[in-house]
């Protein structure tokens, strides 16, 4: 269940349904390079609800065949550069959402139920769009009442980093619900921590309210600052510096390239 | 007006805008409208909630992200605000991106929230600085989030106005379409119909000048928000305040 961020990685098999979370929420960055290290291909990545640089360095390196989110955003670093290309090549497909409807159909999934309805998005084209949606009449009213139906998001993995775990896999994620619901709706949960602690979490009646139960988790590895360079919200901020330096080279494929040899394959980390 | 001071005006003129509100919800690196959440709630103990999504401290939601859409479907928000990189005269708005989908040029991130938000939000404050042709368009090339729906659909929410660095429109609801309120300090009617790409209700003759900012709230918004606003938002706060 402990293991090194390579075997972690490892695990993740080509043509993975892969949930991921937003910036905010603690987001793998580590576990990402190493993907990206080995070479992974044909991911489909759902982001949770949005994804950020870890979507666009994994499409940049041609890791990713289908993105379903409902953005891709770098914030202030923004344009993603690597992800306008691929959308400009139609090298990636795109499954567009907004983001209750990703909460929903993995609520769906977590649930074990075929669909969640949803209020909302009728008249938006993104439910033009979207491959799996359907609007159906409410069954219990008796006037016109249409309402989305959405259907179970089943991914094969969440992957996400969280401040710590202890060395049965229990994982402590505090308020960031969202991750439980994630990994909950998932086969399997693979999952970074700042460091692995003594004793069970579960012993402990605070904390134990925002653990993540190991019944749901497939592996945890230790990595320090493994959200680097974006910010942990139990942890560092962002490194403006490096992301300065990403969204002024990331514009072409070469200089893109040259970044993921320097940070990534050689591995250079601050 | 120094860009500063105008951003001021800015923070000010929502804050007002907020003070009937019980729960304010600020989408992530929306500077303006998140201060001024903060600066009505200093000022007025009104709103008296203020959830700012992505900051640890100004979000008090324990049940995860999904949490704020369970509260707008329950009718618990009062207030959010929505932008778009083209924003039409029917308030329809894309944050999708430019020309046909899914081939766009430029893509911008993507729909967000704003797909469900804009249906369930009685408040939606739509803020876009940047007044031009190339924003405020006739018709929008993607509907991210329509800003009218047909009477069947269920909507308990939806565009109450526009706000931008030139003027104030009110989203007329009957009429499906924004009239305009009042125009900001260094622009002019003139003006604004030469940067308006859609059609607009207007009065001719006496349009007025959006007020000043209050003396009282702005010491407010200097002597008191500024410490919180520097909190969330770092790069904005040392552009708009002298430490």
């Amino acid at each position: 269940m402990i293991m090194k961020i390579e075997e972690l990685a490892s695990l993740i098999k080509d043509g993975c349904k892969l949930a991921i979370p937003a910036d905010y929420s603690g987001v793998a960055m580590a576990v990402t390079r190493e993907l990206i290290r080995q070479k992974k291909k044909k991911l489909h990545i759902i982001g949770v609800p949005t994804s950020g640089l870890q979507s666009e360095l994994l499409i940049g390196a041609g890791c990713v065949s289908v993105l379903e989110s409902s953005a891709l955003t770098l914030g202030e670093y923004n344009p993603a550069s690597r992800f306008s290309a691929a959308i400009k090549s139609g090298s990636i497909k795109l499954i567009d959402a907004t983001c209750p409807a990703i909460h929903a159909g993995l609520q769906a999934s977590q649930k074990g139920l075929p669909f969640m309805p949803l209020r909302g998005i009728i008249g938006s084209d993104i439910l033009k769009n979207h491959p799996d949606w359907k609007v159906i009449q409410n069954p219990f009213s008796q006037d016109d009442d249409k309402i989305v139906a959405i259907p179970a998001i089943k991914p094969d993995v969440a992957l996400f980093h969280a401040p710590f775990a202890d060395r049965e896999g229990n994982v402590w994620v505090g308020r960031r619900r969202e991750l439980v619901h994630m990994t909950q709706a998932s086969k399997t949960a693979y999952v970074s921590v700042e460091k692995i602690v003594d004793g069970n979490l579960l012993d402990d009646e605070t904390l134990a309210a925002g653990v993540l139960p190991n019944l749901y988790v497939g592996a945890v590895a230790e990595a320090p600052s493994g959200c680097w360079p974006l910010s942990f919200w139990h942890g560092e901020g962002e490194d403006k510096e490096h992301l300065d330096h990403y969204k002024a080279v990331a514009g072409t494929q070469d200089g893109f390239d040259e970044y993921l040899q320097q940070f990534i394959f050689d591995g250079e980390i601050p | 007006m120094s860009d500063a001071s105008s951003k001021k005006a800015l923070i000010c003129f929502i804050a007002n805008l907020l003070r009937d509100c019980n729960h304010v919800a600020v989408g992530a690196s929306s500077p303006i409208p998140g201060a001024a959440a903060l600066l009505a709630k200093a000022a007025w103990s009104s709103p008296r909630h203020v959830n700012i999504l992505g900051s640890v401290k100004n979000n008090f939601l324990t049940n995860g992200s999904q949490e704020l859409f369970d509260c707008a479907a329950q009718g618990r928000i009062d207030a959010f605000f929505l932008g778009g990189g083209q924003i039409d005269g029917s308030a329809n708005i894309n944050l999708m991106g430019r020309g046909e989908y899914p081939n766009n040029t430029p893509r911008w991130p993507g729909t967000f929230g704003s797909a469900y938000l804009y249906f369930l939000i009685p408040k939606v404050i739509l803020f876009r600085e940047e007044h031009s042709r190339r924003v405020l368009v006739d018709t929008v090339d993607f509907v991210s989030a329509p800003g009218c729906s047909a009477p069947e659909t269920y909507r308990t929410g939806g565009p109450y106005g526009l706000l931008t660095n030139k003027a104030f429109f009110k989203f007329e609801k009957e009429k499906g379409c924004f009239s305009l309120k009042s125009i900001h300090a260094g622009s002019s009617l003139e003006d604004i119909l030469d940067n308006t790409g859609f059609d607009f209700l207007y009065d001719k003759e006496n349009t007025p000048a959006t007020p000043e900012p209050n003396p009282e709230l702005l010491k407010v918004l200097e002597n008191e928000v500024s410490v919180k606003i520097r909190d969330v938002y770092p790069q904005f706060s040392d552009t708009i305040f002298t430490h």
